[in-house]
């Protein structure tokens, strides 16, 4: 019997019947039982989509997942905008496809950079990430884990508008303040009002002001050697678009005798789904068709365990000074009694000196006075 | 014979009659004379530009001038808004042009943009305090001014397609008593139609319920009412810059070019760019600054003046006369002025004599604490004097006693060698006194030995300790 035959769990083992029996073990179809499993348990996934207003989010919401997420919605006025606060607004839909079920929630932030002062506006964006963590490491610590909900944002769409000439400091304030709670993904929004030329420009300068300000954007992973050559150069192309390029669309217009999803102009008809005109193929077939799963994978390897490490270490750095639970919220430790003790000891030290060494002087005075 | 000459002149006093001509005088050559004139002294124009960085305006104005003022490329990390005026000399037939353009560097890019609008107003007051300061000179050349005072400000809207932003509402406010503003959406390719004509009606509505006033196109002219009219209709204008040209049909047009189509700046369906151009230009440049200096800098003015206590008219109905009134005004802050000096000087004096006295004060405590402190210390030293005169006493009794002891052991000679070392111990004692008198004592207040070698020193040494006793059980 071989034991050094190295079966490819997609290539089914061809070699003689007898052989087959001998040597073939099974544990080949474990991906299609996982396939089975996940299809009847279905997935999740939590998109959140920020940037300024009118900025094209909802529409290349609706665009990306063919549905109409925002019928009813009330847009503020100018006026109202002044000194409007960031809102989070969830919104869930259960989709299907093939048999497969996706619970999508998408996570809009209404009034973000709307306001005149824009002072850490981030902040309830950031608090309410930090907020499905802790809930989610409370369940996860709890005693009954069967129905855990995860609301954990996977990833977050960041709208660049185009008007500009790269990245605004509140942009750049934004990710910094999001790219290690969340997966941060930047788009250029409403691509249809650069020439190519002018896209390319900006993604260019776009990428260096990450690059130079630290920003840590979501990395696509690395693909493996042994995938197909196919694979590696789309892989490839994606990386070297990014900042993604894209155009969203309620409508839909008749292009080249189909009716397709466009913007229809008296110059032409922009198509949302061509690839010359915009990247929201590319878009749409990362989120969603490759890259979901490692998004999510991403989100609770590495900024969960982030955040749960950090809470677990400020409650432990609480616990030997206080014998308290507290609940894991990340806040400030107080000064530790110690610490309190260790002042207080040396302003009484320091007092002490200055005392002796008036004592020494008027001593010394004295002397003086008695030696004439 | 003057008072007759006056009543004369008074009776022709009242409305003018209307008088037909017999023939052709030639008066109404006036307004060519009065054109040839302008054209000889040339025309001044200032534009304002208010947009946020990479809106634009600097391709617009290469647009709409037809050449290329240089610019470099703004950045979005200014620390707030700047002004950079920039003047151009233009000339189109014989007819030439002053053209300032003023840009706002940095607007809209900071995270807080409550103070955005001041460097805008400042420069178009401060222009307004110019004209107003050669206006009030004693010997003006107001022919040879060059006028900075803005004619119109072309406010940038971004293509968002739902509304203005709170931003461009709080500046407009701000403006719209200052200056003539043309609301402008730029980047307009990023429109469809249907949005574009919700986003203008939007626009408009807003303004208007905000009470902002922006520039109306006269409509008073006849020659010009019937297009003029419809053009208010089209505001705000939704224009398109491109100064690179393309190839469309047999024609090369200044566009941009699109995988999916060509934008043709020119092209009236595609974008308003020539209505503006009409507008600003062709049409109503005259208007602009005339209305300029007869509505916003009037306005200016008299809220100026009547900042510096100027009327019209004194409480007695005689006209006030401007000298008189910069006089008064004059002495009123020379005197104001000096007030501010008494007063400071005043505060000052204070302040030293309130320190003089804190500083007496704290002088009056530390020698106060010293004469406690020597107190104490003459009190200790007492105490211990009295110790040692005990311990002495104490000392002599018991030599005494030694003394007599050894009396009775002479008697016994098996201790010789006792009293000899005894003796010994005695001379010691006798010269050393210190010595071993300060160990005794010592050892009597118990506390460690040390090596004073005289009575002074020692006692010094004792009072240390003694205060340092004192200082552990906190009596300090």
């Amino acid at each position: 019997m071989t034991t050094n035959i190295r079966y490819k769990s997609r290539i089914p083992i061809k070699s003689d019947e007898t052989t087959e029996e001998k040597q073939y073990v099974g544990f080949a179809t474990l991906p299609n039982q996982v396939h089975r499993k996940s299809v009847k348990k279905g997935f999740d996934f939590t998109l959140m989509v920020a940037g300024e207003s009118g900025m094209g989010k909802s529409t290349l919401v609706n665009s990306l997942f063919l549905t109409d997420l925002y019928k009813d919605r009330k847009l503020l006025n100018a006026e109202e905008r002044i000194n409007q606060t960031v809102e989070i607004i969830k919104h869930t839909v259960d989709i299907e496809e093939k048999g497969v079920k996706l619970k999508l929630t998408i996570v809009d932030t209404p009034g973000f950079g709307d306001a005149v002062n824009n002072n850490e506006c981030w902040k309830p964006i950031t608090d309410y990430i930090d907020q499905q963590f802790e809930q989610y490491f409370r369940d996860e610590s709890g005693l009954n884990r069967k129905n855990i909900q995860d609301n954990r944002v996977h990833c977050c769409l960041y709208f660049i508008p185009p008007f500009g000439h790269g990245l605004r400091p509140v942009d750049v304030e934004f990710m910094k303040a999001l790219h290690e709670k969340v997966n941060v993904v930047p788009l250029i929004a409403k691509a249809d009002c650069l020439t190519p030329n002018e896209i390319k420009k900006l993604k260019d300068r776009v990428r260096e002001e990450i690059e130079r300000f630290g920003i840590k954007v979501y990395q696509f992973p690395e693909c493996d050697s042994d995938e197909d050559e196919e694979f590696k150069q789309l892989d490839k192309e994606l990386k070297e678009c990014c900042p993604l390029a894209v155009i969203g669309s309620n409508t839909v217009v008749e292009a080249r005798g189909q009716r397709v999803r466009g913007r229809l102009y008296p110059w032409g008809i922009v198509e949302v789904e061509n690839q010359s005109h915009c990247d929201f193929v590319k878009l749409r077939n990362m989120l969603i068709r490759s890259h979901m799963h490692d998004l999510k994978d991403v989100t609770c390897d590495v900024h969960y365990e982030n955040y749960r490490a950090q809470c677990i270490q400020d409650m432990t750095s609480k616990l030997t000074h206080d014998n308290r639970m507290e609940s894991p919220i990340p806040i400030l430790p107080l000064s530790t009694p110690d610490v309190e003790t260790d002042r207080l000891i040396k302003m009484k030290d320091e007092e002490l000196a200055r005392m002796q060494e008036m004592l020494n002087k008027m001593q010394q005075q004295i002397h003086d006075g008695k030696d004439q | 014979i003057p008072f007759v000459a006056l009543s004369r002149f008074q009776l022709h006093t009242g409305l003018p009659r209307n008088l037909s001509l017999g023939g052709h005088v030639g008066f109404d050559s006036l307004p060519d004379q009065l054109v040839s004139k302008s054209v000889t002294q040339g025309f001044c124009f200032n534009i304002l530009c208010v947009g946020e960085t990479g809106i634009g305006k600097s391709t617009l104005m290469n647009t709409l001038f037809n050449t290329m003022f240089e610019n470099e490329e703004a950045s979005h990390y200014q620390n707030g808004v700047c002004m950079r005026p920039r003047t151009y000399d233009l000339q189109e037939s014989n007819v030439h042009l002053k053209l300032t353009i003023v840009d706002t560097v940095g607007f809209g890019d900071q995270i807080n943009k409550e103070e955005s609008y001041k460097p805008i107003v400042d420069y178009i007051d401060t222009q307004f305090e110019n004209y107003l300061q050669e206006e009030l000179k004693i010997k003006r050349s107001l022919f040879n001014y060059h006028d900075g005072r803005i004619h119109i400000c072309l406010y940038f809207i971004a293509p968002t397609g739902h509304s203005l932003k709170s931003l461009d509402l709080v500046t407009m406010k701000k403006l719209d008593s200052k200056v003539n503003i043309i609301p402008i959406i730029a980047k307009a390719d990023t429109i469809s139609k249907s949005e574009l004509h919700k986003f203008k009606i939007k626009i408009m509505s807003e303004l208007v319920s905000n009470g902002v006033q922006i520039y109306q196109f006269p409509t008073d002219d006849d020659a010009v009412t019937e297009i003029n009219s419809s053009m208010n209709a089209h505001l705000p204008f939704a224009v398109v810059g491109s100064i690179e040209e393309v190839k469309v049909g047999n024609k090369t047009v200044r566009a941009r070019q699109y995988p999916w189509g060509v934008v043709q700046v020119e092209n009236e369906s595609h974008c308003d760019f020539v209505k503006l151009r009409e507008m600003l230009i062709r049409v109503n440049m005259e208007d602009l600054r005339e209305q300029t200096h007869a509505r916003h800098y009037e306005l200016y003015r008299r809220c100026k003046l009547e900042e510096m206590g100027f009327k019209d008219t004194d409480p007695d109905c005689e006209p006030f006369s401007l000298q008189e009134t910069y006089e008064a005004k004059r002495k009123e802050f020379m005197g104001d002025l000096q007030k501010k000096e008494e007063e400071m000087r005043q505060m000052f004096v204070n302040k030293v004599k309130e320190t003089e006295a804190e500083l007496k004060e704290k002088e009056r405590e530390l020698h106060n604490k010293f004469e406690q402190l020597k107190h104490m210390h003459q009190e200790e030293k007492r105490k211990v004097e009295e110790k040692r005169r005990e311990l002495e006493e104490e000392m002599n009794a018991f030599n005494r006693r030694k003394v007599a002891a050894e009396t009775l052991s002479l008697a016994q000679p098996l201790k010789k060698d006792k009293d000899k070392k005894n003796r010994s111990v005695k001379t010691e004692n006798q010269s050393g006194v210190s010595l071993s008198n300060s160990k005794v004592m010592m050892a009597k207040a118990s506390v460690e030995p040390l090596n004073c070698d005289s009575w002074w020193q020692a006692i010094q040494c004792c009072t240390c300790l003694v205060h340092n006793a004192a200082w552990r059980q906190g009596l300090f």
